[in-house]
C-alpha cells in the first residue's frame, strides 16, 4: 500500500515539474524568434518614452520647452521611418509564441498595416512640425498620433488579459 | 380526473396571459414630446456621447463626421449573437418612417414602432434616463445622415432566447430602479452622470452582470468579463482608478494610458468619440468616477 502511494506522489511530482518546465519554457523564450520580439518591444518602447515627454507637456504634468519637444517629436518621426520589416518575420505571431500580443491577423493584412503605419508617419510628421509651435500647437498634434497607434493595435494586438 | 386537469390548465393559461399582459411591451404617450423643438448641434455630440455608431455603423466603413449607420456589427454575448441593425434614414431598411416619439419609446422602454421588445445588447437600459428634449434632437440629427439600403440580418441566438416575450419578463426584473449615484457632491458630477450612466452607457461594460444578464448595481463600474472575449473590463471605481485628471483627460483626448502604451479593445472607439466632446463633459465624467462609491475588486477579478 506505501509503495503504491509512494509511486504515485513521484509520478505526480515529476508530472508537475515537467509542467512547470514547459511554462518556464514557454514564458522565457527560447524560441527561434524571440531576438525579433525583444527588437520590436524595443522599438516600441523607444516610441512611449518620446510620447512620454510631449504627453507629459500636453497635459501639464511639465513645463512646455520647445526644444525639447521637438527633439521629441523627431526621435518619433525618425523611428516611424525605420524600416522594420526584418523583425515581423511570418510565425512570430501570438498563436505560436506567448511572449507577443501581435496577432496573426497582422501577416493576413500586411497592405492594411503597412496603410497604419504610414498613417502614423503622417501623424507624427505633422507632430513635428506643431511641436515646437507652443503648446497649443503640440496639444493640437498629438491626439491624432494616438488614434494612429490605437487604430494598428485595435486591429493586431491581442487585447491585454 | 378530467375537469380537474381541464381546470388546472385554464389557470395556467390564464396566469401565462396575466404574465404576458403585464410584461407587454410599454409606449409612452406621444403628448411627452409635444413643443419641443430639435436642436441638431446638440444632437451631434449627444450621438457621440452615446456612442451610437460605435454599434450601427457598418464594420467596413471609413471613420467619418457623416456616419452611414447600415448596421451589422456583430455582438458576441454569453446568451448568441446579436447583430446591430440598419438605424439610418432609409425609409424600408432604415427608420426613415419613425417618428420622434417612436425613438423615445425605443431608448426609454426597449418597445419597437411595432411593439415588440427590443434585446438589450440595445442599451436601454442606460438611455431609458434620457431627457425627452434629447431623443428629440437626437432623433434630428439622425435624420439628416445618409441613408443607406443594406436591410437587417436577423439576431443569431439558440432557444430560449429566441423567444421575445420572454423579454418582458426580463424588463421587469432588470429595468428599474433611478440613478445608482443619487446624491452627486457637485454640478459637474450630476453633468458626469447624466454623461456615464445615461448616454455613455459605461456600466453596460464594466459593471458584472448576473447570470440571466442584468446588471449588478451594487458593484456599479467595479469591472466585468469581457462579453466579447478574453479578459476583464477594469474596474473604474476610486478603489481602482488611480490616474490624475490630467491623466484621464488626456487619454479621453489622445487614447494614451500614463504610461503611453494606447487604448484597446472596445475603448478605442469610446475614445475616438469622447476626443471629439468638449472639455467641458470630460472633465464632468472625470468628477462623476470620482464621486462613485469605490467598490473592491471580486476575487475572481485578477487586473
Amino acid at each position: 500500500m506505501f509503495g503504491k502511494s509512494a509511486i504515485a506522489a513521484t509520478v505526480l511530482g515529476v508530472g508537475l515539474s515537467l509542467a512547470a518546465g514547459v511554462v518556464l519554457a514557454a514564458s522565457h523564450g527560447g524560441g527561434p524568434f524571440d531576438a525579433a520580439i525583444k527588437a520590436r518591444q524595443a522599438h516600441m518602447q523607444l516610441y512611449a518614452y518620446n510620447l512620454g515627454i510631449l504627453g507629459g507637456m500636453a497635459k501639464g504634468a511639465r513645463e512646455y520647452d520647445a526644444g525639447l519637444a521637438t527633439a521629441a517629436a523627431a526621435n518619433l518621426a525618425a523611428l516611424s521611418g525605420l524600416n522594420q520589416a526584418g523583425y515581423w518575420p511570418p510565425g512570430s505571431d501570438s498563436f505560436d509564441n506567448d511572449n507577443t500580443a501581435a496577432l496573426p491577423a497582422l501577416w493576413d493584412n500586411l497592405e492594411d498595416a503597412g496603410r497604419k503605419g504610414a498613417a502614423l508617419a503622417e501623424a507624427v510628421s505633422a507632430l513635428q512640425e506643431a511641436a515646437g509651435n507652443g503648446l497649443q500647437a503640440l496639444q493640437g498634434a498629438i491626439g491624432p498620433v494616438g488614434q494612429a497607434c490605437a487604430a494598428c493595435h485595435k486591429a493586431y494586438r491581442k487585447p491585454q488579459q | 380526473m378530467r375537469r380537474l386537469l381541464l381546470a388546472g390548465a385554464a389557470v395556467l393559461a390564464l396566469g401565462a396571459s396575466a404574465l404576458l399582459w403585464s410584461t407587454a411591451p410599454e409606449r409612452a404617450d406621444p403628448a411627452v414630446l409635444e413643443g419641443i423643438a430639435p436642436d441638431p448641434e446638440r444632437g451631434a455630440q449627444l450621438f457621440l456621447a452615446a456612442g451610437c455608431a460605435s454599434c450601427h455603423a457598418a464594420p467596413d466603413a471609413p471613420p467619418g463626421t457623416r456616419p452611414v449607420l447600415a448596421g451589422g456589427r456583430r455582438l458576441a454575448s454569453p446568451f448568441g449573437t446579436f447583430v446591430a441593425p440598419n438605424i439610418s434614414p432609409d425609409p424600408q431598411a432604415g427608420i426613415g418612417t419613425w417618428q420622434p416619439i417612436d425613438l423615445f419609446n425605443a431608448l426609454k422602454y426597449g418597445t419597437s414602432p411595432e411593439g415588440r421588445h427590443y434585446y438589450p445588447a440595445f442599451p436601454y437600459t442606460s438611455y431609458r434616463h434620457m431627457s425627452p428634449a434629447d431623443v428629440v434632437s437626437l432623433f434630428a440629427y439622425l435624420r439628416s445622415l445618409p441613408p443607406d439600403p443594406t436591410p437587417n440580418r436577423p439576431h443569431e441566438l439558440p432557444f430560449p432566447f429566441s423567444v421575445r416575450a420572454g423579454l418582458g419578463l426580463w424588463k421587469a426584473l432588470f429595468l428599474r430602479g433611478g440613478w445608482v449615484l443619487r446624491d452627486p457632491p457637485d454640478a459637474a458630477a450630476e453633468r458626469g452622470r447624466y454623461l456615464v450612466e445615461a448616454l455613455g452607457h459605461c456600466g453596460e461594460c464594466h459593471t458584472p452582470r448576473n447570470a440571466l444578464g442584468g446588471l449588478r448595481r451594487r458593484l456599479w463600474l467595479a469591472g466585468a468579463e469581457n462579453p466579447a472575449g478574453a479578459g476583464w473590463v477594469p474596474n473604474i471605481t476610486p478603489a481602482r482608478l488611480h490616474w490624475s485628471e490630467a491623466d484621464l483627460l488626456g487619454y479621453f483626448t489622445t487614447g494614451f494610458t500614463p504610461d503611453y502604451d494606447t487604448v484597446g479593445g472596445s475603448m478605442a472607439e469610446v475614445v475616438e468619440n469622447l476626443s471629439r466632446l468638449p472639455e467641458d463633459e470630460l472633465r464632468a465624467i472625470i468628477a462623476y468616477l470620482r464621486a462613485v462609491p469605490a467598490v473592491a475588486p471580486t476575487k475572481r477579478q485578477k487586473e
